[in-house]
């Protein structure tokens, strides 16, 4: 055993796990204005970095004017696609939206790496910084500030749902689409900010990875790892979604962690949120805080 | 319903097994009859290239029509049918190796992975709509990393060679030859799936497609149906498999990746939810449509649009957004796909020039 690895694995796994909530928060806040399930989530986050670093490294705009532009599109993105694609097919069954945000998935990817090459490119240095000691650990600072970042979404989003107005408009359409309709909420208007409102934070978690790692392709894999995400944490509970981020965030860790030191399977990083995914729906399919859906005819 | 005013006046249905048929007049019938035997002489008319494309028609048709079973019929989504697909490969492959003879492999292959879709369908036979949708991503992610990690089964990351189907002493190892064994499959795999659906379990699936709990009510067992659509489609997955294992010769794990299982949706999706005819025209859609884009791309070859976009490098991401993009415009604009298209023009003939 090395405790010093398993620790390190941890931080590590709270870390990645926060970003993992914010974009299933962000999931989680168009599936439940909208009841669209959004496989293109991963897809936000690529077009977000990738926006961000064609600012910064082609039009040469320092980071602080840069990253306001990229939200600002982010914003207009959102609402193009909510309105192009997601509105023509309200009422449709739920496999044809689901197949069509697939469609979106895909096309996207394909397109990014039509216009920005399919290897990984570093965004330039942003924070002087590199590394700091936490507790006798060595963390980056960019971590650091991912995780301040998420703690301050997190913050944001509550205080949104809880106080504004708009916030408290889209619990309403969360709750019931005609009664708010008939309060004088714009239910269209409702949708296409939970998909503004999305897209800008996914975009945030984008580029913060983009910092990280660098932006690739690979950024739209964490669209696919919210999945166990939202499940475990029940798919229309924002507070469960955050929580369901960090658990699969250090699961994932730990199962590494196992798979060094015991197993040598390789690749359960990445498999192992999967199986769990498998398991929960077997037990308990509605997750940790979401509400049973009860039919009645 | 539609097909049903296509029927000419005067063609009275005076017992059960009359309105029980598959092809309903005798037009369709003697149709068919003619298309089979064009078909049988496409060897001669056309190149090796255009077979080779026929033949990817016909195995992929065959999967497509599996997951139109699934998601068609029974309302049930899967994003995993590439991995099912896959398992037959992989399978048939190894039977071969094992000195089963080809032509035993292919079936065997489709029963083996039929039990790995009960596996899978398991959960399934619980859940619905999105939940399923997710339910089946693990699937596929956790069957790919089988794959890549199963050396006894798929040969690893190096990928397995499998041989020719040969039958009686004689080799089918040229596109002229293979052509009829993929199309005599088609045709069984069709015709199955023809008669499945006018059956009592066919009529089942459809029940639970259009409300669940009716269905229940009238005594349908959910949890059985669910998982036998999903064993259906898997074994449609692994004949296909099979037949592209034993046509490619060599079975790797690349191939089989979440980009193959979304084409597979958007064939069922572009041919026409529900239908069988449908799901070969979405095949035929999905093989053609890329050498349409390539062709695109040639005819703007060295002009300046392609200079500027840089096309010839990345027909591939083309390729990959001609999907996506297919698949949207056909939910948007024509949800009910080809088939309906196909439809639409027949009563045009039909009715012309009194089209209303």
């Amino acid at each position: 055993m090395e405790w010093a690895l398993l620790f390190q694995l941890l931080i590590n796994g709270l870390i990645v796990g926060a970003l993992y909530g914010v974009v299933a928060m962000s999931f989680v806040l168009i599936y439940k204005a909208s009841q669209v399930v959004n496989f293109a989530q991963g897809e936000f986050l690529l077009v977000g970095a990738w926006a961000c670093w064609w600012l910064i490294t082609h039009m040469q705009l320092p980071f602080w004017l840069a990253f306001p532009m990229c939200l600002a599109f982010m914003t207009i993105f959102g609402i193009v696609l909510q309105v192009t694609v997601l509105r023509p097919l309200i009422g449709e069954p739920v496999i044809s939206v689901i197949m069509a945000t697939v469609g979106l998935s895909i096309f996207f990817q394909a397109l990014m790496k039509w216009m920005f090459g399919v290897f990984a490119q570093p965004f330039p240095p942003i924070f002087a910084a590199d590394r700091v000691s936490l507790l006798g650990l060595e963390v980056q600072s960019v971590y650091l500030l991912s995780l301040g970042l998420s703690v301050f979404i997190m913050l944001g989003f509550w205080w949104f749902f809880t106080f504004s107005k708009h916030g408290l408009a889209m619990r309403a359409t969360a709750f019931d689409q005609q009664v708010a309709q008939s309060l004088g909420v714009s239910v269209p208007k409702v949708f296409a900010m939970s998909w503004a409102i999305s897209a800008v934070v996914s975009a945030v978690a984008g580029v913060v990875v983009g910092v990280v790692s660098g932006v690739s392709s690979g950024l739209s894999f964490y669209g696919i790892k919210v999945f166990p995400a939202v499940i475990l944490g029940g798919l229309d509970s924002i507070v469960g979604a955050m929580l369901g981020g960090i658990i699969v965030g250090v699961l994932e860790n730990l199962a590494q962690y196992l798979d060094a030191q015991w197993l040598n399977w390789g690749n359960m990083i990445n498999i192992a949120p999967f199986y769990a995914l498998v398991l929960i729906l077997l037990i308990k399919p509605y997750g940790l805080f979401g509400t049973r859906n009860i039919e009645r005819v | 319903m539609a097909a049903a005013s296509q029927l000419p006046s005067g063609d009275f249905r005076t017992s059960y097994a009359a309105d029980m048929t598959i092809f309903p007049t005798r037009n369709s019938r003697i149709a068919l009859w003619i298309g089979l035997a064009l078909l049988c002489l496409a060897p001669l008319v056309f190149g090796r290239y255009e077979l080779s494309l026929l033949i990817q028609i016909g195995f992929l048709g065959i999967a497509a029509l599996g997951l139109n079973i699934l998601v068609g019929f029974t309302g049930q989504i899967s994003i995993g049918h590439a991995a099912f697909f896959g398992f037959g490969a992989f399978a048939s492959a190894g039977f071969a190796k094992l000195g089963v003879p080809v032509a035993l492999a292919i079936p065997l292959a489709g029963i083996v992975t039929a039990f790995v879709g009960l596996v899978f369908g398991l959960p399934a036979a619980r859940l619905k709509g999105l939940y399923l949708a997710i339910a089946t991503l693990a699937a596929q992610f956790i069957l790919e990393d089988f794959f890549a990690r199963a050396r006894w089964f798929s040969g690893g990351v190096a990928g397995q060679v499998t041989e020719n189907f040969s039958l009686f002493g004689f080799r089918f190892d040229r596109e002229e030859t293979y052509f009829y064994v993929v199309l005599a499959w088609a045709v069984i795999m069709y015709v199955m799936a023809a008669n499945l659906m006018r059956s009592r379990d066919g009529r089942a699936l459809v029940a639970v497609r259009d409300h669940y709990l009716s269905a229940e009510v009238m005594g349908i067992n959910l949890a059985y149906y669910r998982t036998l659509s999903f064993g259906i489609a898997s074994f449609y997955a692994g004949i296909g498999g099979a037949l592209y294992a034993h046509y490619i010769l060599f079975v790797s794990v690349e191939a089989f990746n979440i980009l193959f299982s979304i084409q597979f949706l958007a064939m069922v999706i572009i041919g026409g939810l529900g239908s069988v005819m449908g799901s070969l025209m979405g095949a035929a859609f999905m093989v053609l449509m890329p050498e349409a884009v390539q062709s695109a791309a040639q005819a703007l070859q060295g002009g300046a649009l392609d200079r500027a976009l840089n096309l010839g490098n990345s027909l591939n991401f083309l390729r990959e957004m001609a999907i996506g993009a297919a698949i949207i415009l056909f939910l948007i604009f024509e949800p009910d796909g080809l088939a309906r298209r196909w439809r639409l023009i027949k009563a045009y003939w039909k009715l012309y020039p009194y089209s209303h």
